[in-house]
């Protein structure tokens, strides 16, 4: 199938990072989580209620929903910063691309596992600026601001074309659709990958560590 | 077409819409009411939370969404609108969004309403969600208070969006198509807030209503009217020792004790003559000094209110007013005394340490205790002056008297003319021509004259505890005096009341005083420019 692939690129400072990769990944997993879902006979179900949250930047002026669902927003955090750290620790031109994959599993016959087969995928490249004093900072601030609005407004975009989505799945396949694992929300099946950019361009490392990921993946 | 769909569908899909259309005036509002909006996901399905999303219903923005429906439903042409719009404390406002809810003819006719529509109305309020976060006026809203509040308006009809100004930009949120017609969900805001901008900083400007009343009446008043039953804290000494300076000027005084020299003519004040031997243009900072010390020290508390207008009335001779009880600054707290009422004017204090002695003169009478304290702490302020005191005390003490130095000394050291003050009654029991020894009234006649009416009273109750069988003032052979010292006492020991003395130390006469306050700051600002010219020949 096609999978849909849209790329977001900002610029930041280095302590914006967190937040503005955070906005935009809340702001995409808002619209692609749901309740949870409670299957009743006759193969119908009712969904759960999804709360929201307002959450402010304090390195950015920005403002983003998210969905309220702390293990989610733990989850998303904790990649986030494994991306950040990399992104330090690599070399000095600060670029790197943090991706939000949306998939699906699809049960294959033993030996073979399932297979991950993503539908949409969101590319967030990042490049990390450096500033040299406080009154460029303020202006970042307000300036990554209204990037990350603009960001916001494409997003809102491209989920509202009502392209492809998974269908909604019976109860025995909703674990290929849907993580089931959080307690309070539904999000579609996804996974967080990032790559660092060095200054040769390559990411071969990070490249053929995901695909030795995606294959025992189960 | 409408056919196609079954009445079910067709009920459900307006059940849709209508629920949509609330939730999506709820979902703006809330985002415009300047708070963070926060609701939690609930895994247990509840059978109030239309779209699957916790959306709260304020109960207000679903009336006024009712009643701007009016039982209808959007449709093509039919749109429905929320304006929002800011307006400010003066009254000003201005629209600053328009978020529109239409329908146009497209329609989907595959489409599942009672799953897909329902699904992508869910997404739809989602998108609507981040997207109000996102336009300018949310910044606005989240700022908003005592300079500007955000409002909203619910219409039904057509979009009106001339109210936006030139170069609105458009943001559409998403459309849902259904059989019945594509649902689309757009908001069109205001770019041009450069006037708004400026106008809110304009308002953010703090509005400095701090007025720095020197003549801080209102922070005196209990002080004055503390003072006026208070006793203490009336430099008697200090009318001792301006009797001293001004008995000393009718002797041979020195040069530096010329200044009380003065005749009657040069008082400006039309009081008896007593009191106006003592108001002297204050020519000199030791004068000055002396007498703002001498106010100190005076103890009689009736004599308060009228030994604080001592100097009053002396300053009002002199263009440059010299210390007045008050604040730090030498603003005059005069006015609370009753006969501050003139003192109050006189802004101005020289630099001179006397003025902190007046400024605890002030707070003496309110607190009407620790005079020594105060004494003690104006002692220390008029430190540096005491130099010229001493000096100058010591020359009219010695044209009366051979005061010993160490009494000089002490008295310098201490606030001047503390001498007099009854603390110090043993130094001063000696010395009769320094004042009498019991109570500071009846040392000077000056002072007596000073005292209120209230004041001579206790003056001449001091008297009565005081008889002088034989009164040999101790050190008054001194040939150089033209006139017998003890003559002298008797001649003034009763002076005249003055007649600026001569008001009742009470609310009352205060209240007087008070009224005649504004002409007197009046002449007094008239006269600013020498006074300030006085200080600057002081400093």
């Amino acid at each position: 199938m096609n999978c849909r692939s849209e790329v977001l690129e900002v610029s930041v400072e280095g302590r914006q990072v967190d937040e503005a990769i955070l906005a935009l990944l809340h702001t995409i997993l808002l619209h692609r989580s749901t309740g949870k879902f409670h299957y009743k006979k006759e193969g119908t179900y009712s969904i759960g209620t999804v709360g929201t949250q307002d959450i402010d930047c304090d390195f950015i002026d920005f403002t983003f929903v998210r969905v309220s669902s702390e293990e989610l927003d733990r989850a998303i955090r904790k990649a986030v910063g494994e991306f950040k750290e990399a992104l330090s620790n690599s070399g000095s031109d600060g670029m790197g691309q943090i991706s939000l994959e949306f998939y699906q599993k699809k049960k294959s016959r033993w030996p073979f596992s399932d297979e991950c087969i993503p539908w949409e995928v969101w590319s967030i490249k990042v490049n990390v600026v450096n500033l040299a004093n406080e009154q460029e900072r303020q202006i970042c601030r307000e300036k990554v601001g209204e990037k990350l609005g603009e960001k916001v407004i494409n997003i809102v975009e491209v989920i509202n074309r009502h392209e492809y989505l998974p269908k909604m799945p019976t109860q025995s396949e909703v674990d290929n659709v849907f993580d089931t694992s959080l307690k309070d929300v539904q999000p579609y099946l996804y996974k967080i990958t990032y790559q660092i950019t060095d200054s040769l361009g390559t990411s071969v490392s990070t490249t053929v560590r995901r695909l030795i990921k995606d294959t025992l993946a189960l | 077409m409408e056919n196609d769909l079954s009445p079910q569908d067709k009920k459900d899909l307006d059940k849709f819409i209508k629920f949509f259309a609330l939730k999506t005036v709820q979902v703006i509002v809330q985002a415009r009411l300047g708070e963070k909006i926060c609701t939690r996901s609930s895994s247990s399905p509840t059978g109030s939370d239309w779209f699957n999303l916790a959306i709260k219903d304020i109960p207000e923005v679903t009336h006024e969404a009712k009643k701007a429906l009016a039982g209808q439903l959007p449709g093509i042409g039919r749109s429905m609108c929320v304006e929002i719009s800011l307006k400010t404390s003066e009254g000003d406002s201005m629209e600053l969004e328009t978020w529109c809810l239409e329908m146009n003819e497209r329609c989907d006719k595959d489409i599942k309403v009672s799953y897909t529509v329902y699904n992508r109305l869910s997404l739809l309020l989602k998108s609507l969600l981040a997207i109000t976060r996102v336009t300018p006026a949310y910044k606005l809203s989240r700022k908003q208070g005592h300079d500007y509040v955000i409002l909203y308006r619910i219409y039904f009809g057509e979009v009106q969006l001339a109210g936006l100004g030139e170069g609105f930009q458009t943001v559409r949120v998403g459309l849902v198509g259904t059989p019945t017609g594509t649902i689309t969900l757009s908001c069109a805001y205001r770019t041009n807030l450069a006037f708004m901008s400026a106008r809110q900083i304009e308002r953010t400007m703090p509005i400095m209503g701090i007025i720095i009343d020197h003549f801080n009446v209102g922070h005196m008043h209990p002080c004055n009217y503390r003072a006026a039953g208070e006793e203490e804290g009336v430099p008697y000494p200090v009318l001792e020792d301006s009797q001293e300076v001004c008995t000393t000027s009718f002797s041979t005084s020195p040069p530096s004790q010329c200044v009380f020299t003065v005749s009657k003519a040069h008082y400006k004040t039309p009081n008896p003559a007593v009191m106006d031997t003592l108001k002297v243009p204050m020519l000199g900072l030791a004068f000055s000094q002396q007498l703002c010390s001498s106010r100190l020290s005076h103890q009689t508390p009736v004599l308060g209110p009228a030994d604080l207008c001592y100097p009053a009335t002396l300053n009002a001779a002199n263009p440059h007013q010299m210390v007045i009880p008050g604040k730090e600054g030498g603003v005059p707290q005069g006015p609370l005394q009753p006969c501050h009422g003139a003192l109050a004017e006189h802004g101005r204090l020289p630099s001179c340490p006397p003025a902190d002695a007046t400024h605890r003169l002030s707070a003496t009478p309110s607190g009407g205790e620790d005079t020594e304290t105060l004494s003690q702490s104006s002692e220390a302020k008029s430190s540096s002056p005491s130099e010229a005191l001493e000096t100058t005390f010591s020359r009219k003490v010695g044209a009366f008297v051979n005061k010993p130095s160490t009494q000089v000394t002490t008295t310098s050291l201490d606030l001047p003319f503390a001498a007099f003050a009854t603390r110090n009654f043993d130094l001063e029991e000696n010395d009769p021509m320094v004042r009498p020894p019991d109570s500071p009234t009846p040392d000077s006649p000056l002072h007596g004259s000073l005292n209120s009416e209230d004041s001579i009273d206790s003056g001449g109750q001091h008297q009565d505890d005081f008889v002088m069988v034989d009164f040999k003032p101790a050190f008054s052979k001194d040939d150089l005096l033209p006139m017998d010292l003890g003559t002298f006492y008797r001649e003034f020991q009763n002076p005249p009341q003055l007649s600026s003395l001569s008001i009742d130390v009470s609310a009352q006469s205060m209240a007087e005083d008070l009224d005649s306050l504004p002409e007197k700051l009046a002449i007094y600002e008239r006269n600013i420019d020498e006074f300030d010219a006085f200080v600057d020949t002081l400093q």
